[in-house]
């Protein structure tokens, strides 16, 4: 419980888009200096709108990006630029569950070698040995062997994530990074992928990074929130403290936009105007400030830096904080 | 909000009523009615390949003076050449050293072309595109012309003839693996196979090269027609089969002196490429109207 699993520190990750043929290059930026940490066994969830960077995030923790700079830590060991080569030991202890259950499973394998195959690649069990563990976790994750000899198309969406989630387990992994695991799911089906994933995770003890848009999903799941704007995370802390006591604006917009199931209580609703602006350029200062309801003068000027609220671990970049 | 973790959903495993893929498309392939008969004279050709030489009425090689240039009669239904050998018992022979010509040389084109295809679209980078370009400076020789000189440097004879032929058809298939390689690869589950740590052979061969099979089939189909008429124009070169072989090419060559007097000497294997070819372009329309239906207008 004590002990920090995953650290990132200050990552960035800047792609160069081409326009026309003679233009100059585009740098987009997706991840800008991004820091947060993980204890062992608990949930930390990114939240933030689409665009924001939190898939880029993952990604870069799971190294299918790599870093343009900045430090990632799992388990003690730093990862950032290491080749594949040298990656062998992360990639079985970190492993990921997609957002789209139906494109994330190879639909000319079967069930049973789509859960096999980081056994296949890892190590170097028997057949036999291999299918035992499979419909193991087959009924770990509320599945039964028979389903095992199918293909992926024949299950529905619940299912399908289901499997994933069943071939993300099999190497017992550490480390599991959830990128949107339920957004693509009917919202009957996603309380009962959410249950499992925290069922599993005190059954085995595992670290989840989940990245999600949805609120109510986060509230659900989460230890940890990291609210991310335009590649950087401007709020973070335990979930009580942002969901109870938001410093941001950006974090206040969010919450004041999540429905509540009582038709009598009247909040405030804070409606952001204008769109996201772009990746491509963003604006100087505090990146929120185009949007942000009580932006100050010196907020297109000055980058807010990262301040403690007085909670424990609750941090905030915003000018009003500190000042 | 309360949360239940039964599995709620087990229920709906009713097990679809759903065809296999080679169920499906044999179904919808025997609805593309021509190329249905098509594929049907192709296996015609192959039992002809077999078995031709034992059913053949006459000795394809033995000379017989006394039955020169002669049409088609009941005795010999095809004619007989220059020097008295049954026509249709040539072309039955030949048949096998067409179609294994043009299909060996058309795989070993596929095989080749496929692992540069896919290498190029999977890494990109600098092997793309020496690949490509390389794919470049070939497609800017005529075909034909590259066969030739192909043939011309390692001399003539049917071995030669595969070997260029399939040179010729490396680009092509390179080309066409490369763009399915790349689409194929933004799969997700291309992705969950890389965050999982597959090796990238494991990743290009197992996840990525069935995706690029359906265009590599209709591909390969239309490839040998093309191939058939390359060989048999080496053939009638005189770069291919020797002339006494019943290469239907070396037959139309030898043929051609006496397109005048005796013209069912160069028509009987002119209509057999004819056929075949038109066959095996047939079926591969159909095939790729079954198997690959959005490269329809290409």
């Amino acid at each position: 419980m004590s002990n920090k699993l995953l650290k990132v520190t200050g990552i960035r990750k800047s792609f160069e888009i081409p326009s026309g043929i003679l233009g100059k290059k585009k740098i987009l930026k997706a991840v800008n200096d991004v820091s947060f940490e993980i204890m062992e066994g608990q949930t930390f969830s990114l939240v933030g709108e689409s665009g924001c960077g939190k898939s880029t995030t993952g990604r870069l923790v799971s190294r299918l990006l790599t870093p343009s700079e900045g430090e990632i830590w799992i388990d003690g060991e730093e990862i950032s630029q290491k080749k594949e080569s040298q990656l062998k030991k992360m990639r079985q202890k970190v492993q990921m569950i997609f957002q789209d259950p139906y494109a994330s499973l190879n639909p000319r394998m079967k069930v049973r070698d789509i859960i096999a195959e980081p056994l296949l690649i890892h190590t170097k069990l028997s057949k036999l040995e291999q299918q035992r563990l499979v419909s193991e976790i087959l009924k770990v994750v509320g599945l039964n062997e028979s389903h095992a000899d199918r293909y992926a198309h024949e299950f529905s969406g619940g299912q399908r994530q289901r499997i994933g989630i069943a071939r993300a387990l099999i190497m017992k992994p550490r480390l599991i990074i959830a990128d949107e695991p339920v957004s693509a799911l009917d919202v009957s089906i996603q309380s009962q992928i959410l249950n499992l994933l925290k069922d599993l995770q005190s059954e085995y003890n595992i670290t989840y990074l989940f990245i999600s848009h949805d609120l109510s999903v986060v509230e659900h799941i989460s230890d940890y929130i990291g609210v991310m704007y335009l590649g950087t995370i401007v709020e973070s802390g335990p979930k009580d403290a942002i969901f109870s006591n938001p410093q941001h604006p950006y974090t206040k917009a969010l919450l004041s936009s999540v429905p509540i199931p009582d038709p009598k209580l009247r909040k405030e609703r804070i409606i952001l105007k204008g769109d996201l602006p772009s990746p491509m350029n963003p604006p100087a200062g505090c990146p929120f400030h185009t949007r942000c309801p009580v932006s100050m003068e010196m907020c297109k000027t000055i980058v807010p830096k990262v301040t403690q609220v007085a909670l424990d671990n609750h941090f905030v970049s915003c000018h009003l904080m500190s000042s | 909000m309360e949360f239940t973790s039964t599995v709620t959903e087990k229920k709906q495993v009713v097990p679809k009523k759903k065809y296999s893929p080679v169920r499906e498309f044999w179904v919808n392939f025997k609805h593309q009615k021509t190329a249905f008969f098509a594929s049907m004279f192709i296996l015609l050709l192959i039992i002809i390949a077999i078995i031709g030489p034992s059913i053949a009425p006459y000795d394809p090689y033995k000379p017989d003076y006394d039955a020169t240039l002669q049409g088609p009669s009941s005795e010999h239904i095809l004619g007989t050449d220059e020097y008295g050998r049954d026509i249709f018992s040539r072309i039955l022979v030949g048949t096998r050293i067409t179609l294994s010509v043009s299909t060996s040389s058309v795989l070993l084109g596929a095989i080749v072309g496929t692992v540069l295809g896919i290498m190029s679209g999977y890494f990109g980078g600098w092997l793309d595109r020496i690949i490509m370009r390389s794919s470049d400076v070939m497609f800017a020789f005529p075909d034909l012309l590259l066969a030739i000189a192909i043939v011309a440097v390692l001399g003539p004879g049917l071995n030669n003839v595969i070997i260029a032929v399939s040179v010729f058809s490396v680009p092509s298939f390179a080309r066409l693996v490369r763009g399915s390689t790349l689409e194929a690869k933004e799969n997700t589950f291309v992705e969950a196979a890389k965050s999982m740590g597959a090796p990238h052979k494991r990743i290009m061969f197992k996840h990525i090269f069935p995706e690029t099979v359906s265009s590599l089939i209709v591909f390969v189909t239309m490839r040998i027609g093309t191939a058939i008429i390359a060989a048999s124009s080496l053939s009638f070169l005189g770069l291919g089969a020797s002339p006494e072989t019943p290469d239907w090419g070396a037959m139309l060559s030898m043929g051609r002196d006496y397109l005048g007097t005796a013209s069912h000497v160069v028509m009987m294997p002119g209509i057999a490429i004819f056929l075949t070819v038109l066959a095996f372009n047939l079926v591969g329309d159909g095939l790729r109207d079954v198997l690959d239906p959005k490269t329809k207008n290409e």
